[in-house]
């Protein structure tokens, strides 16, 4: 579904709720799957992994879009401390579900969908404006004006 | 997702405070996955420590907070009781005996310690290692697990056809506590079946062959299920320790099968058990090179550090290393440390290998890797290790560069203090 205007363009897109809540903000998607202990600063939700497109970025207070989690098994318990440091994602959306990503969600206590009806990888870039409701399992997509 | 009655009766507190917020958890934990109940578990393996600086504020308010917060994602600090299932520790920040080594200040390592005295005494077994199925917890087929540690899992779903998925702290906690987990993924017979063949056209053989299979293979298969055909020779318990690790850090392998050697694959046609072969991975020495040119970043001659035993080393490697050192000094610009589970280190106490190694000027360290605790000698700029796990973390985590090796060419470089050009084609 599109909605198309002069200057804002926004798309809704369904999906599956994995942490109920709903929060938006900016976009920051990556197309690499990201680990959580080795793979990302706990105090400032920045990717650390050599090699990662995201190397250097930070996730906090952003909408984090990427395909899942890898890695170490700490992956929940960074994500969990980057909460409790200030810098966890205000919401999560991804595509692959591995008991890494749905602890690690769940302990982000952020909103968190998967599933979407399209590959939000495809839809979604880095500085767009997305409202993820997890409760009423609705992803809505605001494109930055171009 | 539907719980029985003595799950609800845990959920609703009949049992504490402590159960209540373990089968919470749990139920969160299990709404977001999609299963559809909890399956009973007796083999916990997960992380009860607090070693780390960060939760020094937590630990300030006790343990029963410590554990609420980090091992149950509880906001309410509930007093912890005894585990219900068999419940062990995994790999911590600090030795207990050597942290002025590792350059850890005092009062964090009293901090461990008081720590292992409260998890300790309500029945979580010390191993300290990332290897719990080197000492003693050795799970059998079909055994439901939740453990943490993707290199255990690894090896506990393939090589030893137990069955866990990659848990994580908080889901450990609550486990121990009810003696539940969410029946998912690899809980799941249908679940464990192979879905990529993968053709080994080159030999692989010792412990470097097996990590760089590994590491390649995780980068591109990530968290499928492998089937490895061709020349792989008949493997042993170090080398697919090294190859599950490699494999479950460059990306998210947690089962794999080698027909004729993995119990759940007497053949090919087992291994796959009719499922539909979704890719053909071949590895030959193109793939070597790029999976050994990934792992070295390191442009620097100069080794500054030589970390082995990542996953903790057997006492056979131990032993190695010690009979390689033996007569030699390491060189005074380099550290080695050898890192081996507690258990496994009083053994190499007894036998003279730490005695071996110490002599030529390294270190025998347990409970710990530099990668968990942050921790290397000061000033490492560049570390050689036999690791394709160590090599892939720490240079992520701790901004040094690495070298990647065998073992023995890492022994040459600690003795040398410089490393050669060690990929042999």
């Amino acid at each position: 579904m599109s909605e198309g205007t002069a200057t804002t363009r926004k798309i809704v897109l369904r999906g599956r709720k994995v942490v109920g809540g709903c929060a938006e903000g900016e976009a920051i998607v990556t197309r690499d799957t990201i680990s959580g202990w080795g793979g990302i600063n706990e105090r400032d939700g920045t990717v650390i992994e050599r090699r990662h497109e995201l190397r250097g970025q930070s996730f906090k207070d952003k909408v984090l879009v990427f395909p899942g989690a890898k890695g170490s098994s700490g992956w929940s318990a960074y994500f969990h401390m980057a909460r409790l440091n200030g810098a966890a994602p205000r919401a999560m959306i991804f595509n692959k579900m591995t008991t890494k990503i749905a602890l690690g969600a769940v302990v982000t206590h952020a909103p968190a969908m998967t599933e979407l009806e399209q590959d939000p990888l495809q839809i979604i870039e880095t500085g767009d404006w997305v409202k993820v409701d997890a409760d009423n399992g609705i992803v809505e997509i605001t494109k930055r004006g171009r | 997702m539907k719980l029985s009655d003595e799950e609800k009766a845990m959920y609703d507190g009949a049992h504490g405070r402590a159960k209540a917020r373990a089968m919470d958890l749990l139920v969160r934990y299990g709404e977001a996955l999609g299963a559809e109940r909890l399956v009973e578990t007796n083999n916990v393996a997960g992380a009860f420590n607090a070693s780390t600086p960060s939760v020094r504020d937590l630990v300030k308010r006790g343990f029963d907070a410590v554990y609420s917060e980090l091992n149950l994602d509880s906001a309410e600090v509930v007093e912890v009781p005894k585990m219900v299932a068999h419940t062990c520790q995994l790999i911590t920040g600090i030795d207990n005996d050597r942290w002025r080594v590792q350059g850890i200040p005092d009062d964090l390592a009293e901090q461990q310690k008081r720590g292992e005295k409260f998890f300790g005494s309500r029945g979580i077994n010390m191993l300290a290692t990332c290897t719990p199925y080197q000492v003693g917890n050795v799970p059998v087929k079909g055994e439901h697990c939740a453990w943490m540690e993707s290199s255990a899992v690894v090896y506990c779903n393939s090589v030893l056809g137990a069955r866990t998925n990659t848990e994580g702290k908080e889901s450990t906690g609550a486990a121990a506590l009810t003696g539940r987990i969410p029946y998912w993924g690899y809980h799941l017979k249908e679940n464990r079946r192979g879905t990529h063949r993968v053709e080994v056209d080159i030999e692989v053989d010792d412990i470097m062959d097996w990590g760089l299979l590994g590491y390649y293979l995780g980068e591109i298969i990530d968290d499928e299920i492998p089937v490895l055909t061709g020349k792989c020779h008949q493997p042993s318990l170090i080398k697919l320790k090294h190859f599950g690790a490699a494999a479950a850090s460059s990306g998210g392998v947690e089962m794999y099968h080698i027909p004729d050697v993995t119990p759940e694959a007497r053949t090919i046609e087992e291994a796959f058990s009719g499922n539909r072969v979704r890719g053909v991975v071949r590895y030959g020495a193109a793939e070597r090179k790029l999976a050994y040119d990934n792992l070295n970043c390191a442009t620097e001659r100069n080794i500054d550090f030589v970390m082995l035993g990542c996953p903790h080393n057997s006492i056979d490697q131990v032993w190695l290393i010690a009979s390689l050192l033996e007569g030699r000094k390491i060189s005074t610009n380099t550290q080695l440390w050898v890192h081996t589970p507690r258990a496994l280190r009083e053994v190499a106490d007894r036998n003279g290998y730490s005695k071996m190694i110490m002599d030529a000027g390294g270190f025998v360290m347990s409970d710990t890797c530099p990668a968990i605790s942050r921790h290397m000698p000061k000033g490492t700029k560049v570390v050689a290790t036999d690791s394709a796990k160590q090599a892939h973390y720490l240079p992520a985590i701790t901004g040094v560069s690495a070298w990647f090796g065998s073992v023995k060419d890492c022994v040459e470089a600690a003795v040398l203090g410089v490393g050669t050009e060690v990929c042999s084609e």
